[in-house]
């Protein structure tokens, strides 16, 4: 499994942790993780800890995140990013949109 | 079906002729290897039945031929053979084998497997049809998409450009268009994905661009209306990055807005340096209209001094290692390369070297390079080219006066406006340049300098330049009162017409004298400012201040062409 996911304690942030290339094929499952959480999240924690690349479908993943979370109100964190993941964010500008850790 | 029998036991060979005969299918035999590949060329039967033991050429040998001559074909290969042992059965799947069977031979099984493999064969050729198909279908297509999104003024003696494209629609998109004072737009954009849908957003992209670039829009105007079409029909999760680029040839600067490419450079052809263009906004299509944010970069740029730009996919190039060919090893191409004229070639070679041999290319690879050039011979050459088209219709004699208020002169660019008035009389057509030119340099002097204030010796520098920009974006936001009024008059002369355009701000007016007469003292190449004025003045027939100078008239004698 590529895409994990996780909820927190008190169950109102959804974690999803993604290993190895984040890219279309990762699209499904992505997708998966945050439309079959149990019930309405609040916030939404992915983790790229373990994520070696990101092409600009994952951008585009992200994006599909963001709107489901709620858009310009969502609350979407990208955590635990490598260098490289952090720079292919930062060219396309995305910590206007997310808050990245 | 028609079967071809390769068999050198001639008992075994008629056995089992008459056995598929009996079954209703066409028999062609074969006695060794060499007539089978001999046969299958002649006939191109539908299943080959191969002995694997033939004198002349052993049958793994003339399966490997068989596929070959075959190509895209699916031709079943079925081995006979007396062995029973399954890892001599599995050898022949091996070696290149759809089925084996094995002696004696059982009609029922036969029957069955040759069923199958008719069945194989016609979900194969269905396939290969639609994939045909397919193809056909967006090659015509493709046809279209090229006229649309790459038309324009690629083709520019100053332009090179490369798109290959991964599939054969390409997720990047190359637009170049001419503004009608000469100046050049370009555009590099790289849409998410691959293939149609990546090229779908491409069509309205292109459309508006070249729309908006030829009527004289700003390049925030073009970007702005872009993002919003974007942002209205492509899903969420699609968008494009995108670097966008207005080449100012009369007073050799550039302005740029860049979103989600990597970075970009502006290369000193002469000492071999380059400035970087960092990526400032979100892509393409993500922002709605309201939440748009357009802080452009400018950049003085000389004569010869080149933007190149890229998609990811240059640098996303991987070689044997999986290391990535990167924006470093990109950088050093341009500042150790001996000629600065190949490099667009030795960048091609560089990514072209550090590929895996023999690898499909990852990602669309593009780039384009536009180098700055002397304006105003190829603005004449390309006023030259506009044909003249007689119209029957239109504006003849007329007066119009247009005033711009605060708050329109804050978010509206009047200029594209009254261009397009003026062209609603009869004949100025073909005077698209001169005339869009010269209504763009009135405004601005009357805006930046009569009401913004703004000292254009600012523009000497490099650091100046941008502090002008600042100053003017700063000062127009905090402008209060004031107004730009253009009074227009034609009168028809018998081969043409007079056309009278003046430009009037609400400012205290300048010494315009005074600024002409420094400027012709100094180095005009290196002296940004002051040029705008020179350049009407030898456009038009008559330039005329009006004291104390917040007033200028410009007499623009015209004929038939």
């Amino acid at each position: 499994m590529a895409v994990l996911t996780a909820s927190s304690a008190d169950g109102s942030e959804l974690i999803i942790k993604i290993k190895g290339r984040f890219d279309f094929s990762t699209h499904q499952e992505f997708r998966n993780a945050y439309e079959q959480a149990p019930q309405e999240m609040s916030c939404y924690v992915v983790d790229l800890k373990d994520a070696t690349y990101l092409d600009s479908s994952a951008l585009g993943m992200l994006l599909l995140l963001r709107d489901h979370a709620g858009g310009d109100s969502s609350q979407v964190k990208i955590v635990n990013c490598n260098a490289d993941v952090k720079k292919i964010l930062s060219i396309s500008n995305f910590e206007q949109l997310f808050t990245i850790i | 079906m028609r079967l071809l029998i390769a068999e050198d036991t001639p008992s075994d060979r008629l056995i089992l002729a008459n056995l598929i005969k009996r079954l209703g299918h066409e028999v062609i035999l074969a006695v060794d290897g060499k007539e089978a590949v001999e046969q299958f060329i002649e006939h191109s039967p539908d299943i080959v039945l191969l002995d694997v033991m033939m004198p002349f050429k052993h049958g793994t040998q003339v399966a490997k031929e068989i596929r070959q001559i075959a190509g895209e074909d699916l031709v079943p290969i079925i081995f006979l053979t007396s062995l029973n042992e399954a890892s001599d059965l599995a050898e022949c799947l091996e070696a290149g084998g759809d089925d084996f069977l094995s002696k004696p031979y059982n009609t029922v099984i036969i029957k069955a497997k040759i069923m199958a493999f008719s069945r194989m064969r016609r979900l194969h050729k269905e396939i290969q049809g639609q994939r045909e198909h397919l193809v056909q279908e967006q090659i015509a297509a493709k046809g279209i998409f090229d006229k649309i999104a790459h038309y324009g003024v690629l083709n520019s003696p100053n332009i090179r450009y490369l798109i290959s494209p991964k599939a054969i629609f390409n997720g990047d998109v190359v637009l170049a268009a001419r503004h009608p004072n000469g100046d050049l737009l370009v555009l590099l954009g790289d849409f998410t994905g691959h293939g149609l849908p990546a090229a779908i957003g491409a069509l309205p992209l292109a459309e508006v661009f070249h729309g908006m670039v030829s009527k004289g829009f700003a390049l925030e105007d073009v970007l702005r209306e872009v993002n919003a079409k974007l942002k209205s029909i492509l899903p969420v999760g699609v968008f494009c990055c995108a670097t966008a680029a207005h080449l100012g040839f009369r007073n050799r600067s550039i302005e740029v807005w860049a979103g989600g490419l990597p970075e970009g450079v502006i290369y000193n052809t002469r000492n071999k340096s380059v400035k970087k263009i960092h990526s400032q906004h979100l892509p393409l299509g993500i922002l709605s209209a309201a939440q748009f944010k357009y802080q452009p970069v400018y950049f003085e740029m000389d004569n010869d001094d080149v933007i190149y730009l890229w998609s990811d996919g240059i640098i996303e190039t991987v070689n044997a290692q999986q290391e990535m060919f990167g924006f470093e090893r990109l950088l050093n191409v341009f500042t150790q390369s001996c000629n600065a004229n190949t490099v667009f070639d030795e960048i091609l070679q560089h990514v072209d070297d550090f590929a895996v041999e023999g690898t499909e290319q990852a990602d669309d690879h593009t780039l384009i390079a536009v180098k700055m050039q002397d304006a105003p011979s190829m603005a004449l050459k390309q006023a030259l080219l506009v044909k003249p088209k007689v119209v029957h219709r239109g504006l003849a004699d007329c007066t119009m006066t247009c005033e711009l208020g605060v708050e329109s002169l804050k978010s509206f660019d009047p200029v594209p406006l009254v261009t397009h008035l003026i062209f609603q009389i009869m004949g100025l057509k073909p005077y698209v340049n001169t005339l869009n030119t010269i209504l763009a340099e009135l405004y601005s002097n009357a805006l930046e300098h009569g009401l913004l204030h703004l000292d254009s010796a600012l523009k000497n520098s490099a650091q100046g330049f941008a502090k002008y920009y600042a100053l003017r974006h700063e000062r127009l936001t905090e402008l209060t009162e004031g107004f730009i009024r253009f009074d227009i008059k034609h009168e028809p002369t018998d081969n043409g017409g007079r056309l009278t355009l003046q430009v009037t701000d609400s400012g205290q007016g300048f010494q315009v004298a005074q600024t002409n007469l420094v400027n012709e003292n100094q180095n005009s190449l290196i002296n940004y400012h002051g040029r705008g004025i020179r350049l009407i003045e030898t456009l038009c027939q008559r330039l005329e201040f009006i004291p104390p100078g917040n007033s200028v008239i410009v007499e623009f004698n015209w004929s038939w062409l």
